[in-house]
């Protein structure tokens, strides 16, 4: 079990595949996705690696924070998330992921935090479809209904659908395509929906229920030549054309604030 | 312009390049090829109609053609950048005064025509096809 990557949505748009059809995909960038600690079993009784991505102002960061990624060695990050890994998989902290680390055609899980709808009635929010508009309904029309019996049981069963708070919830699309990868840039394209607005950190894991394709490199694709391990000949491909990612990196993110 | 807008703009000048977009407008006759698959054959089928309407939103651009088909009425709507479009060719300009021409699916016959267009933008992007419309073009 391989880690996966923090990435931030910026949006969907739509490709052209090889037959000339039509793809909609979610374009996700993966800006500077290091590794900011990892955990060990005999520390922490369990194997992962914390990863940190995006720049966050030191200054704001607090003391307990800068301190943490000072001891990894890293500038301070604006999300960070763990991901549970095979004991050899565990990368070491400062190590940058890069989107190699996906291959097209793979299915990823994708994890993030749906958009918050506030409180919703029960039509918008399990789909109910509400009451008639005519033959008598009296302003009621989006009412849910009936709740349950009568005398007996006289209650209303735990767990019945009714209005309230929808969204701002943790969401994971299992299955979604990786379209392509764009290693310049640092874009990953995903076919189909993520959960959370544009802007929002989604966090990106190979799928549980789909088996990875034999040549995606293990256990990650890492931006700086001195990676600790070397990979599998896809990753060492791709060194030459990591090696001048980071080169690009400012330019692009001050494009993308504009 | 942000990444997402970037890279619609870098992939419609790359399909641009590809296949060429002629200058049409609402009220033009126009002609689309369109790639269709039969079982595992592709064969291009021409599709050939007034073009009623034009959304132009970049990578999303499209336009709606309609035509009599055996007496009903038919409309497509085709992306203006589809790869499945081998080439859209314009018959035919119309002179219209609206941009979209949703009045023309309420018409029939005579009532449904539009003259043609001889002066004014894109005059040289008539195929030519026939009956010296491209003699008068250059007019």
């Amino acid at each position: 079990m391989r880690t996966g990557l923090i990435a931030q949505k910026l949006g969907m748009t739509r490709l052209f595949d090889d037959t000339g059809n039509h793809v909609p995909v979610t374009v996700l960038k993966v800006d500077g996705c290091q590794v900011v600690a990892a955990r060990t079993d005999e520390k922490d009784g369990y194997t992962a690696v914390q990863l940190g991505v995006g720049a966050a102002k030191a200054g704001r960061a607090s003391r307990a924070a800068r301190g943490h990624f000072a001891k990894a060695k890293v500038e301070p990050k604006r999300r960070l998330a763990e991901f549970r890994v095979a004991a050899d998989a565990v990368l070491e902290p400062g190590a940058e992921i890069s989107v190699e680390h996906f291959a097209a055609g793979q299915y990823v899980d994708v994890s993030g935090t749906s958009i918050g709808k506030g409180f919703a009635g029960a039509m918008k929010r399990h789909n109910f479809s509400g009451l008639r508009a005519s033959h008598g309904v009296s302003i009621s029309h989006r009412a849910h209904g009936s709740t349950g019996h009568s005398q007996d049981p006289g209650k209303v069963f735990k767990g019945k659908k009714m209005a309230g708070h929808l969204g701002d919830a943790s969401v994971t699309i299992q299955n979604l395509k990786v379209v392509s990868t764009d290693v310049d840039q640092g874009l990953l394209m995903i076919s189909g929906a993520v959960p959370g607005p544009k802007g929002g950190y989604v966090l990106v894991k190979d799928a549980v229920k789909r088996a990875a394709p034999k040549d995606v490199p293990y256990p990650a694709a890492l931006i700086t030549e001195a990676a600790p391990e070397p990979e599998a000949p896809a990753d060492t491909a791709a060194a030459p054309a990591e090696a001048d990612a980071p080169a690009d990196k400012p330019a692009e993110t001050s494009e993308q604030q504009d | 312009m942000n990444t997402v807008q970037q890279i619609e703009a870098d992939l419609v000048a790359k399909l641009v390049t590809e296949r060429a977009v002629p200058e049409f407008s609402a009220g033009d006759t126009v002609r689309v090829n369109v790639k269709v698959v039969e079982g595992t054959r592709e064969r291009v089928q021409a599709y050939e109609g007034v073009c009623i309407a034009r959304k132009n939103a970049g990578l999303n651009s499209s336009f709606t053609v309609r035509k009599i088909s055996y007496g009903e009425g038919v409309e497509r709507v085709f992306p203006l950048h589809s790869p499945r479009i081998e080439g859209i060719e314009v018959i035919r300009h119309g002179r219209v005064r609206r941009a979209k021409l949703y009045y023309l699916r309420g018409r029939r016959g005579k009532a449904a025509r539009i003259a043609e267009r001889t002066t004014g933008r894109a005059m040289a992007t008539v195929a030519g096809k026939g009956k010296g419309k491209k003699a008068k073009a250059a007019k």
